[in-house]
């Protein structure tokens, strides 16, 4: 069974009175410790269906049908009190904005530290300030952070914009997660520090045996670090498979086109 | 031989570093003692990542800052003190995000008609950029807001040219834009380029792009140019040690481009950054 399943969910907008429909019946999952990848560009409802699941869609939307199940439990339908137990500890996010995601007056150890303790009271976990940090210098370590106590006693600015994607990805398991969904992970940085982003996530889901649902505009990502991929468009699943077929042999036109679209590092006359 | 559209010599540019009291507390070289040439109708390529120095190249080339030393020379006059009027009218620029670079308030045809009008060249040539960067006639009464992303930049590629300028300075001009958008306005730009014989110098840190858009590269490091040549050789075969590193990092979608990667040793398990890197070879090279 799937840890996450995605079910014909449907999402509206209403806005000045007036409905559209964005998601039009969208269908995913994830099966655990596994490696998946939602696709699209702009538009295509890829952030939408990723709201839907974490339950962040703003007050103009609405989930007119469909289930979202995690772990066989229906989010939709469940009490707000126990979808907050799931939210943040065993589905958590990673974001994509290092800069907007962190509190700019708050140091990285009190940011962390605060998160574990709602979490924990969640849960009903006790752990005191000492027994918190030291997780924070734990999960700091655990991104391969070289002074985690450094990294925690300082403020987002003194960061770089590769060690403050390093914290928000280790915000994300601070509560030791079974299924982590990333919206963009690295796209705000410089190519060289992205390879070092995707190449952290992709040995941290593999060591912790971790689900991941990469949600992304960029293929090269995809092929990079998710075994199988949905690729969406206009609301809708066009197309889902093993990553490396979608991408050699593309069955509809869309994903052909979109693939087409992409340039190549070998240059032209290659692909 | 006729002198290249671009020429730059020697170019170099230091920033002061101030402390908080307006004190100078040092400096920092931007661009450090870079030469290059492009020449009329060819495409060259800066490639490099943030704090490259390729934007104060940009900026330069442009007249927007002034260099320490070093020579710019458009078709082979120098540029360093010319009025900036005239130098418009024969270098333009495409930014990154054209929904900062045109005016909110002003429709389509005004913002290209002020570009027109700057430069003495009839209202009437609206209807006529439009054509070029295929845009329908009757865009000219949109504002930027009623346009999509690949639109805009498409109306940013109108104005720049509305001047007949010699040389376009494009910014990463796509990087803003969905990849089938990013497609289509590339090959808009090479199909310009080739009917109106521009000259384009593309500063973009997307390799896959540089790769298929650009003759020729420049790999740009801390201001300094480590790597040039054209832009195939350079791929197929990187010299220097952070060309390869950033050919290492691109994100791929086929084998054969996986192939084409080098193979960049891991430091304690991680991917090195280009300090670290380039640190580790000059180690290795003393102790041989």
């Amino acid at each position: 069974m799937s840890l996450l399943s995605v079910e014909d969910i449907h999402v509206s907008f209403t806005t000045y009175g007036r409905t559209t429909e964005v998601l039009k019946g969208v269908s995913l999952s994830v099966p655990a410790a596994q490696q998946v990848a939602l696709v699209g560009e702009s538009g295509s409802g890829k952030s939408v269906t990723m709201k839907s699941i974490m339950g962040l869609l703003p007050q103009a939307a609405r989930i007119t049908q469909g289930r979202i199940l995690f772990d066989g439990d229906d989010l939709l339908t469940m009490r707000e009190r126990d979808r907050l137990k799931l939210r943040g500890t065993a589905m958590s996010m990673v974001f994509q904005d290092p800069m907007s995601s962190l509190n700019p007056v708050w140091t990285v150890a009190d940011q962390l530290s605060t998160i574990l303790k709602y979490a924990d009271r969640r849960l009903g976990r006790a752990r005191d300030r000492r027994g918190r940090m030291a997780r924070v210098h734990e999960v700091l370590a655990q991104v391969r952070m070289r002074e985690p106590e450094r990294v925690a006693a300082s403020y987002p600015v003194q960061l770089s914009g590769g060690m403050r994607q390093r914290v928000l990805i280790a915000m994300a398991l601070l509560s030791e997660p079974r299924l982590l969904i990333a919206d963009e992970p690295g796209t705000a940085l410089d190519v060289t520090t992205q390879a070092q982003i995707l190449k952290l996530l992709k040995d941290l889901v593999t060591e912790r045996q971790l689900a991941l649902l990469m949600i992304t505009h960029n293929l090269g990502v995809v092929r990079e670090t998710c075994a199988y991929t949905y690729v969406m468009h206009k609301g809708a699943i066009v197309e889902e498979g093993r990553t490396a077929a979608i991408f050699a042999e593309p069955q509809q036109d869309y994903t052909r086109a979109l693939i087409a679209a992409v340039p190549r590092l070998t240059g032209r006359d290659a692909a | 031989m006729s002198a290249p559209t671009l020429e730059i010599r020697n170019l170099t540019k230091t920033f002061p570093i101030r402390t908080a009291f307006g004190g100078k507390a040092g400096a920092v070289t931007a661009v450090d003692d870079v030469s290059l040439r492009v020449a009329a109708g060819a495409v060259y390529g800066l490639a490099g990542e943030s704090g490259s120095g390729k934007s104060t190249i940009a900026r330069m080339v442009m007249g927007l800052t002034r260099p320490d030393s070093g020579d710019i020379l458009i078709d082979g006059q120098s540029i360093i003190g010319v009025k900036s009027h005239a130098h418009r009218g024969r270098v333009q620029m495409v930014f990154q995000n054209p929904g900062a670079s045109l005016n909110p308030r002003r429709t389509v045809g005004q913002s290209i008609r002020v570009a027109l009008d700057a430069h003495g060249k009839p209202a009437a040539r609206v209807g006529d950029l439009l054509d070029m960067v295929q845009l329908p006639r009757h865009f000219a009464d949109r504002y930027p807001h009623e346009l999509s992303g690949g639109q805009k930049q498409r109306v940013a590629i109108a104005r720049a040219l509305a001047v007949e300028p010699r040389l376009l300075v494009l910014d990463e001009p796509t990087s803003a834009l969905d990849v089938s958008v990013q497609a289509k306005v590339i090959e808009l730009l090479e199909d310009l380029g080739r009917d109106l014989g521009l000259t384009y110098l593309f500063i973009s840190h997307d390799l896959s792009l540089m790769r298929n858009f650009t003759a020729e590269v420049g790999v740009l490091y801390r201001g300094r140019i480590v790597e040039t040549g054209p832009t195939a050789r350079v791929f197929a075969d990187p010299q220097h040690d952070y060309t390869r590193l950033l050919l290492a990092s691109v994100p791929v979608i086929s084998d054969e481009e996986a192939a084409l990667r080098p193979d960049i040793p891991l430091i304690n398990g991680e991917l090195p950054t280009a300090e670290e890197l380039l640190a580790l070879r000059q180690a290795e090279r003393k102790s041989e």
